[in-house]
């Protein structure tokens, strides 16, 4: 276990954006053998320190000692040569290759100056066995899971024989099942002595892994405590330097008339949902929950006509919906809020205003053209009532942090005026502060009459702003609560009905 | 852009950025200082009526390029709706003309407008295999490309005196397309008002129709379009049809222009309107690009051109050039991206 010597040591580390002092006099002293939590909102700094410590930015002042030895890394190649690792929340992977093709990527083994395929596999199986991973080598990484994917990266990282590890956002896409099994992998590299750091917005699960926790806010230090001696409260201040007295705002919402009555729905192309069915009442919000893998995505696709449907039907105010794309589900009234919201959601290369206003285009024509006033009319509406903060209108959206982007999205939902919004994770990547400010939003819209479903893989979450919950299990509704029957161990339970 | 610089790097970043510009502007002083004759008004027109079809052409290439996709077929198109126009419009006196029916000179409209459907049915094709069957847009206008060779091949080669150029062309069409207009001591080219009427449209169709913003949607990100209810596939159609219309303009305008067309008119046209839509800023990455930038690019190309020749520069060199100038434009477009990750 830990030695106490100061694997890494960063110090004193600044570095100035346009506009923006990205991190200020930041530092993170990480001892071998133990597991360092880095917390933060998002736009903390956390990234930026990494991309720092990696060489990806170039600080503007201070100092990174890696086992007491002054370094300055020109890039991710050369960190990885000094002995660090990390493991992206997005997954970079080639994924029409093979699963040890891409972990032996640029340093393939070799046999008189010819690629050795069999050399590769069983260096691979090696480190799976020794991992307990559970995939074929030779498999195309397209074909894994999400989850799988992960574990093949952490894999990666292992071949390295890294000393120092970065775990980024590392379960945000895992089961308990796997997070269980990634924790033990990383108490095995902690016992050999490896020093991680570990980026996650799941307190709990921090504070049952790590040893040390390092808190940022706003690219400055804040404290490194013994994870022994903190509490999810005590984080949470924190990181917002505020106190959370509640983490939910209070249900104002009333449940009504019934608005949306799905019948035995299933999607066309297998792993699909199958005959689910349930009804949503106007001003209710309905969560649905379910384990990674029980077709929650793939429901709320079907239902916006942007996955195929097989069979069942779609029932909105008492008549019959097509809904057959998703042009057709937002004219019956429908919006959709999609879980990648890089890959489906954002235009991340156009500006505010774009991203607001796309998906109600239509409505702005004015003697057949666009009215670029009635455009920046609504786009104000977004900013000013969802609270995005950007510099103007024209800001290219990647240069927002994720919770604003978020709210631009859900902002370009309301301008289509829905009845029905289905939210696919909504929260996910997103920092305490604008998750709290989600969730009023959400409720908001509730009081205001619309129905809402919301997916999500977060428990406390479902439990804090639903009025039911359905609980989905291998692709059909293993059981729908009522708020107040709903438990933990209850929706664990109904979770692994039909896994 | 997000990496933070010293001033001296800022000031390197800088010049690397423009140093397309700073060659340009130095190739032009070149030009202004061998021959100072260079700098007349009569250059500037015929340069910028030279640019006007090609112009055109890169004004409906534009939106493909936006796509991330682009269009090899659009010279040959191009070939096809010029031989159309031509040949409709021969004078009638000219004895060897293709359709000796034709003894009543036809009005100007109706062999623009068959240009038009000609071109737009190539497109439409382009588009049916990038929209519908999902081909990449470089091999189904590879594809669209030799299909349009072989029907201008076979269109010329069927008139009754075998192979000819199309030539002898009605005086009317002549002037209608190389006149200009007086304004007091200045007169303007037909061509390059031609040129600025579709920016003009162009630009309204980009900026202010949902036709424009849907384009800059899936180009910029396809998956959050579909989401977003945009009807990709409508869109795709509706873009190459408007391209379509462009190139049986930007036809048109070019047989009148040069009074003759023969199996080779369009060749290379589409790596001139392609080079210009890059040069001025319309990136291969996708969701990026301005109609103005593109007037730009397609000039300042032209300019190149023209000043090339005009320093009696060899030709073959002239191709080394260009070659090298699309190779930097791109070079210093895609920097812009790997710097902003």
């Amino acid at each position: 276990m830990s030695d106490g010597t100061f694997i890494l040591e960063m110090k004193g580390i600044d570095k100035a954006f346009p506009g923006v002092q990205a991190l200020d006099k930041a530092q993170l002293r990480l001892r071998a053998g133990s597991v360092h939590a880095l917390m933060g909102e998002n736009g903390a700094g956390k990234s930026t320190l990494m991309k720092c410590l990696f060489g990806i930015y170039r600080p503007d002042a201070g100092e990174i000692l890696v086992m007491g030895r002054p370094v300055r890394f020109a890039g991710p190649r050369e960190a990885m040569d000094g002995g660090l690792s990390m493991v992206h929340q997005e997954l970079n992977q080639v994924l029409k290759r093979s699963v040890m093709e891409n972990i032996w990527l640029g340093r393939f083994p070799k046999r008189m100056g010819f690629v050795s395929h069999r050399e590769m596999y069983e260096k691979t199986r090696a480190i799976f066995d020794d991992l307990e991973i559970d995939a074929d080598p030779r498999t195309p990484v397209g074909r894994l899971s999400v989850s799988q994917r992960q574990m093949v990266e952490i894999a990666k990282a292992v071949s390295y024989n890294a000393r120092i590890l970065v775990l980024d956002e590392p379960t945000s896409s895992l089961t308990n099942e796997e997070v269980e099994h990634l924790f033990r992998i990383i108490v095995k590299l902690r016992e050999n002595g490896v020093g991680v750091i570990y980026i996650s917005h799941r307190m709990e699960e921090i504070l049952k892994i790590s040893d040390e926790v390092t808190i940022m806010r706003d690219g400055r230090w804040i404290d490194t405590e013994a994870a022994s001696n903190l509490t999810v409260d005590k984080i949470i201040k924190m990181m917002v330097g505020r106190d959370l007295t509640q983490r939910f705002p209070p249900k104002t919402n009333v449940p009504g008339d019934e608005l949306l009555v799905v019948e035995g729905l299933s999607g066309m192309y297998p792993p699909t949902c199958s005959d689910v069915s349930f009804t949503l009442r106007r001003g209710e919000i309905l969560g649905v929950a379910g384990l990674v893998g029980s077709r929650r995505t793939e429901l709320l696709e079907t239902i916006f006509g942007i996955a195929h449907r097989a069979k069942g039907r779609i029932i909105k105010d008492n008549r019959p919906v097509n809904n057959k794309n998703s042009a057709q589900a937002i004219r019956s009234g429908f919006a959709m809020l999609t879980e990648e919201r890089r890959a489906t959601g954002i235009f991340a290369g156009l500006d505010v205003t774009f991203n607001s206003v796309i998906a109600n285009i239509a409505s702005y024509k004015k003697y057949g053209f666009l009215s670029g006033r009635m455009m920046y009319g609504d786009t104000k509406w977004v900013v000013d009532s969802m609270k995005v903060k950007t510099p103007s209108q024209r800001t290219h959206i990647r240069n927002l942090s994720g919770g604003n982007q978020q709210k631009v999205i859900i902002g370009r939902w309301l301008l289509t005026k829905p009845d029905v919004l289905l939210l696919d994770e909504p929260t996910r990547g997103i920092d305490v502060g604008a998750k709290a400010e989600i969730y009023q939003l959400i409720i908001n819209l509730a009081s205001e009459g619309k129905g809402i479903i919301v997916v999500s893989s977060e428990m406390p979450e479902l439990l804090g702003i639903s009025d039911r919950i359905m609980v989905m299990s291998g692709g059909r509704a293993a059981g729908i609560l009522d708020i107040k029957d709903a438990t933990q161990e209850g929706i664990m339970r109904l979770a692994a009905k039909y896994v | 852009m997000g990496l933070s610089l010293t001033s001296k790097e800022r000031f390197k970043e800088w010049l690397l950025n423009y140093s397309l510009y700073f060659i340009l502007g130095v190739l032009i002083i070149a030009v202004v200082v061998t021959d100072p004759t260079f700098l007349s008004f009569s250059n500037f027109s015929k340069i910028m009526s030279q640019a006007s079809t090609r112009g055109i052409m890169a004004l409906g290439v534009a939106g493909m390029i936006v796509y991330t996709g682009t269009d090899l077929s659009a010279g040959r198109i191009l070939g096809c709706s010029a031989a159309i126009s031509a040949s409709l419009l021969q004078s009638v006196t000219y004895a060897s003309r293709m359709y000796p029916g034709i003894t009543e000179p036809l009005p100007l409209i109706l062999p623009l407008i068959l240009a038009i459907l000609a071109a737009a049915v190539f497109c439409l094709l382009n588009a049916f295999g990038f929209a519908v069957l999902k081909m990449h847009p470089f091999i189904i206008s590879l594809g669209t490309q030799l299909i349009a060779y072989g029907a201008l091949c076979l269109y010329i080669d069927s008139q009754a005196n075998g192979a000819q150029p199309l030539a002898s062309l009605d005086q009317r069409y002549i002037s209608a397309v190389n006149g200009s207009l007086r304004l007091g001591s200045v007169s303007i080219p037909y061509l390059v008002i031609y040129l600025a009427i579709c920016s003009v449209v162009m630009w309204i169709i980009w900026n202010k129709t949902t036709i424009g913003k849907n384009m800059f949607a899936i180009g910029g990100n396809p998956e959050a379009a579909a989401v977003s209810g945009v009807s990709v596939t409508l869109n795709i159609f509706a873009v190459y049809v408007i391209a379509g219309i462009l190139y049986g303009i930007a036809a048109f305008l070019e047989a009148g222009r040069v009074q003759s067309v023969t199996t080779a008119t369009g060749l290379n046209y589409e790596l001139d309107a392609i080079s210009g839509c890059v040069i001025g800023g319309v990136s291969f990455t996708g969701g990026v690009g301005t109609i103005p930038g593109v007037l730009i690019g397609v000039i300042i190309l032209q300019v190149i051109n023209y000043s090339l020749y005009y320093l009696g520069v060899n030709a073959y060199y002239q191709y080394i050039i260009k070659g090298a100038i699309i190779i930097l434009a791109v070079a210093i477009d895609v920097r812009k991206y790997i710097a902003r990750k």
